[in-house]
């Protein structure tokens, strides 16, 4: 076309970007790569192909990592963590400053290498993954100068194996990298099968960074050499990816007394109200879901628009959907390039085909692409409204009122991220809360920063990446003494003249169990009481009980205070007969003092534990909030059986979490004596929930349970591994003692706050 | 809907906009958030770009869209008839040949009334003369006088006539006002074409800007227009956005296509083509004609004349090489 024709149609044309550059790189390197362990590059093994899925021309052969080269890398790993943990922080930042710095000066590298191997736009690799690569660095820098300041006596976990998904290969390596770095851990990364390109390029930026030797091991390979590094002797493992994996993840760690972070799939709500700026949120729908080609864990992938205004909100959509460009991905002037992978093209085919709604699409070239796409007309059950499909395809659906819609937007097992649109302050800030997700922008979408926390609530997995809240993935939690084996004595008869059989305590009311057995409860000096026996009935009873009484996760840290105070006082009251029955049951010392200081600490705690407004470079408000859990099930400790009574309940409570406790098994009288108590201090109803019976019986029902949010397990018996494994069911958060004890008498909040809490994140652009 | 009419280049599918009633619900409804406007407009330099010959192309249209401008108190008409010679010779022969656009003019001239007989002499039918108007910056004179301005324009042979509205109007939300004055312009304008300056730096907020755009286009106007040039803050890409969706908006209620022009704050030939890139994506091809877009701008065409040299040379140029306008 010569100008003056250009000039007739203003047509666009093309905007190439060289990736000259990129190809000489693979060239310095042959185009076959080994890994990088212990600061070198090994020697290419069995190799595979990384393919440019918009071209479909290899770009370079990398090497199927196998279990010896993971076992080397872990090695490496693990030699290089004790100097790198005992490392001065300014000695740690200026490392991560000079990666920071390495990524920045090869910034165009990375971005064309990311490009030719994911198929994502130029634009996107280089305004949004090496950018905000870059950044993180750039912040987790910062947090490795200033740890002793601000993480006062934090361990490092150790060795963390880090698995990264193919989306945002080096934006993920970002965000694993720097964190664990910056903490004083090891890493051995591993890169997804599809695009491990600018992870080895990575390697260079270690070097020149002068990472010591064996901080950074980067292995390249499929699933199975994921599997191997899971299985290594590792201290922590961090995956982002898919539910699918991360559930087998968390019942191949489970029990093995490690740490383990998971940031997996959504299905996250786009809620349009109608007083929204409608085409402001047609915009924010292209960077939501045709934002790398919808392959993103957080797309806003449920379009929720208000009746009124849908039709004329879908009649924009359809209009941009048909200006957005589908094409070359190094093309600068290109909206979406090509899928990762033809198998993964073929996946959302696939299930696009399934659909019962109706399909709208833009244009997209043939080859690996696919045109941004709408679906309406559905209705809840189309998979499309429920699963994860990792494509530009929009599912949308209608609600007519804000409640309806925040009810909508939790219809899902998934819990990542959401937005609200509203130009009403009162609605936008009514709702943005109450969508159950870690992350949730108003009048926004995919913002993401080093300094705001990110991950998921319920299938989204749990572990905070970015801020305050993502160093604590890294650091260790402080580890307790083995607990001494318990003995519950065995014996028979009445302890006194009247029967007291301790009843189970669900919903505020006494109940009996549901399987009509019960036993003795026998202390030093012979029986002192009897108790039913729970069994999995009596537990989905108190659970529903449990959930019944969400009003309590609403209510104000200052009422929940009252209300703490008013149960502290009252077992005051009641001080010596807690005493003595405590030493009827076990020959145990006085704790009802104790129990009494913690309940007021708790109670001093429920109106502070504040969440933190985060430093974003953004016009409005990013806030890291702490929401309560919801649920959680407990397992007791034999060990000061009152002291921790109180402060397990005091921490749940406090936090705004209802309680599903089970009882120690050597003083179980000490919890069920606690109902009188409950009952006197104006506890609602629901929000604790006490049975008795055996630990080792109720775990698993505990740990699978889904309408428990988490479990928590001080138990003497040997359940951390099975409540683990089952927790993967629905990915629930655990806290389990491995066997270990705790100093139950210390005033140490964190982990009871980190536990009984999670963060969510509310973006507030605003500006005139 | 009005007959289609030949428009300034020659189009015939455009309706000359006679306005609609005026209607408060579509005033009360508009919904503006900022943030999310300047986020589109951050970005889109980045998502959007034309090189090589596409650049030229896309410059030379812009030349084509250019109200050249002078509103100075030192005009005379000697300025005026150079300024009408660049306007008629936008850039050097020899760079106008290799791209092969020799006829290639801007799209109007922009003056005072007083300058407007000079113009229209020098430019000799062959552009249109445009006349800024009705107490041109401020709009503050006795409305009579304003209307009597327009009339005179017209009269001395202004083809279109930029006038400026009432900002007490919109700072007081009476949209009414707004709505009656643009509309007893528009009629003082009779076959000159109006183009209604928001001057959108005095506005406030976008949302105003998005208000009074729509109610000067259902009084009537045929282009709606940032700014004076005598703003603090003059043409910006988040207000484009605004006026250019506003624009939409009024298409999709009335049926009517409006024009839309920045006015100052344009002078580099990358921002010209970055507004040529939002008109593309927000408002489609059609717009991207002289008859429904134009850049007020005096300083732009000298950016564009050295960029266009160096499409052909492949040298990087300066100002003295070409004529001054």
């Amino acid at each position: 076309m010569s100008v003056s024709e250009i000039f007739e149609s203003m047509a666009w044309g093309p905007a190439p970007e060289s990736r000259a550059e990129a190809d000489a790189w693979l060239d310095s390197h042959g185009r076959r790569f080994g890994h990088f362990i212990n600061g070198k590059r090994t020697k290419p093994g069995e190799t595979f192909a990384t393919e440019a899925p918009a071209s479909r021309d290899v770009l370079a052969q990398v090497t199927q990592g196998t279990a010896a080269d993971v076992a080397t890398a872990v090695k490496a790993a693990r030699k290089a963590a004790g100097p790198w943990a005992a490392a001065a922080d300014h000695d740690r930042a200026k490392v991560l400053y000079a990666m920071a710095r390495g990524l920045q000066k090869h910034s165009r590298l990375f971005a064309v290498l990311e490009t030719l191997d994911t198929g994502k736009p130029i634009r996107e690799a280089r305004d949004i993954d090496v950018a905000l690569a870059v950044r993180h660095f750039y912040h987790h820098a910062g947090h490795a100068e200033i740890r002793s300041e601000t993480m006062p006596g934090a361990v490092p976990w150790g060795v963390c194996g880090q698995i990264v998904p193919w989306n945002f290969p080096l934006l993920m390596l970002a965000w694993k990298v720097a964190p664990a770095l910056a903490m004083g851990n090891t890493v051995v990364l591993k890169p997804a099968e599809w695009t491990p390109l600018t992870a080895l390029a990575f390697a260079d930026i270690c070097d020149q960074a002068g990472v010591p030797p064996g901080v950074v091991n980067i292995l390249t390979g499929d699933g199975a050499t994921g599997a191997a590094l899971a299985a290594a002797k590792i201290d922590k493992l961090a995956f982002t990816g898919s539910t699918e994996v991360g559930r087998l993840l968390r019942r191949e760690t489970a029990g093995r007394a490690m740490g383990l972070t998971l940031e997996l799939g959504g299905k996250s709500p786009y809620i349009v109200f109608e007083d929204a700026d409608l085409d402001g949120a047609v915009e924010g729908l292209v960077d939501a879901v045709w934002f790398n080609g919808g392959q993103v864990c957080c797309a806003g992938a449920r379009l929720l628009v208000q009746e009124g205004i849908a039709e004329e909100f879908l009649d924009r959509v359809k209009a941009r959907m048909a200006r957005i460009r589908v094409g070359d991905p190094l093309d600068k002037a290109i909206d979406m390039g090509a899928m990762v992978h033809p198998a993964h093209l073929a996946d959302v085919q696939a299930r696009l085909a399934q659909t019962t709604g109706v399909v709208h699409q833009g244009r997209a070239p043939e080859g690996c692409y696919l045109p941004p796409t709408l679906v309406t007309d559905l209705h809840g059950a189309d998979p499309l409204m429920q699963e994860e499909v990792f494509g530009p395809v929009l599912a949308a659906t209608t609600f007519r009122t804000p409640d309806e819609a925040v009810q909508l937007a939790n219809d899902t097992r998934y819990g990542l991220a959401g937005s609200v649109w509203s130009q009403d302050i009162d609605v936008a800030l009514t709702c943005a809360p109450k969508i159950k997700a870690g992350v949730v922008w108003v009048n926004g979408t995919n913002m993401l920063d080093a300094a705001a926390p990110f991950g998921g609530m319920n299938e989204s997995g749990f572990g905070r990446e970015g801020g305050m809240a993502g160093l604590r993935a890294y650091l260790r939690p402080a580890a307790g003494k083995p607990l001494p084996p318990v003995t519950v004595r065995d014996g028979r008869g009445p302890s006194d003249a009247v029967d007291r059989t301790a009843k189970m305590y669900i919903g505020g009311k006494q109940a009996r169990p549901d399987g009509g057995y019960s036993r003795s409860v026998v202390g030093p000096r012979g029986p002192v009481g009897e108790v039913g026996l729970a069994n999995r009935k009596d537990l989905r009873n108190a659970v529903e009980a449990a959930a019944g009484a969400k009003a309590w996760s609403g209510t104000t840290g200052h009422l929940r205070a009252q209300i703490l105070y008013y149960l502290a006082e009252n077992l005051a009251a009641r001080a010596h007969e807690f005493d003595a029955r405590l030493k009827a049951q076990t020959g145990g010392a006085p704790e009802a003092e104790a129990a009494v200081r913690h309940l007021f600490r708790w109670a001093a705690w429920a109106d502070k534990h504040d969440g933190r407004t985060l430093g974003v470079p953004v016009g409005g408000l990013a806030m890291a909030l702490n929401r309560p859990l919801g649920v959680i099930g407990a397992f007791a400790a034999e060990v000061h059986p009152l002291i921790a009574l109180a402060q397990v309940l005091g921490a749940a409570l406090a936090t705004g979490n209802r309680l599903v406790l089970v009882a120690p098994e050597t003083a179980p009288l000490t919890a069920t004596d606690l109902y009188q108590v409950l009952d006197t201090s104006d506890v609602p109803g629901g929000v604790v929930n006490i049975l008795t019976g055996t630990h080792t019986d109720l775990a698993g029902q505990m740990g699978g349970h889904m309408g428990i949010d988490a479990v928590w397990s001080f138990s003497s018996a040997d359940i951390s591994a099975v409540i683990e494994r089952e927790a993967a069911a629905d990915l629930k958060r655990t806290w389990i003692n491995n066997g270990l004890g705790r100093d139950w008498d210390a005033a140490d909040a964190a982990p009871f706050l980190a536990a009984a809490t999670e963060v969510q994140t509310i973006w507030v652009p605003f500006g005139l | 809907m009005a007959k289609p009419r030949l428009s300034v280049d020659g189009h015939v599918d455009l309706a000359r906009n006679d306005g609609v009633p005026f209607d408060r619900a579509v005033v009360d409804s508009v919904r503006v958030n900022t943030p999310a406007v300047t986020r589109r407009a951050a970005s889109l330099p980045g998502r959007r770009s034309v090189k090589s010959d596409w650049q030229a192309a896309w410059l030379a249209r812009t030349v084509s869209m250019i109200d050249l401008t002078t509103l100075s108190g030192d005009d005379t008409p000697g300025r005026v008839r150079r300024l009408c010679a660049k306007a008629l010779h936008p850039a050097r022969p020899d760079v106008l040949d290799a791209i092969g656009l020799p006829d290639l003019t801007v799209g109007a001239v922009c003056v005072y009334h007083d300058m407007v007989p000079v113009a229209v002499e020098a430019l000799d039918g062959r552009l249109p003369v445009a006349a800024v108007s009705t107490g041109f910056p401020a709009g503050l004179s006795p409305f009579a006088l304003r209307l009597r301005e327009i009339e005179e324009s017209v009269a001395a042979g202004a083809r279109e006539i930029d006038i400026v509205i009432s900002r007490r109007h919109v700072l007081t939300g009476d949209w009414h006002a707004l709505f009656e004055e643009t509309q007893a312009m528009r009629a003082a304008c009779g076959a000159a074409h109006m183009k209604a300056i928001l001057a959108t730096g005095e506005l406030g907020t976008l949302k105003n800007v998005m208000k009074a755009s729509l109610v000067c286009m259902m009084a009537g106007a045929d282009f709606i227009k940032t700014s004076t040039g005598k703003e603090a803050v003059n043409a910006t890409l988040p207000v484009s956005l605004v006026m250019m969706r506003a624009i939409r908006d009024y298409g999709r209620l009335s049926g009517f296509k409006v024009g839309y022009k920045p006015a100052g704050g344009v002078s580099k030939a990358k921002d010209a083509l970055v507004y040529l890139a939002l008109l593309k994506e927000e408002l489609g091809d059609r717009w991207l004609r002289p008859d429904l877009f134009r850049f007020g701008a005096s300083s732009l065409l000298g950016d564009i004349e050295r960029q266009l040299e160096h499409h052909v040379t492949g040298r990087y140029s300066v100002a003295h090489r070409h004529a001054l306008g």
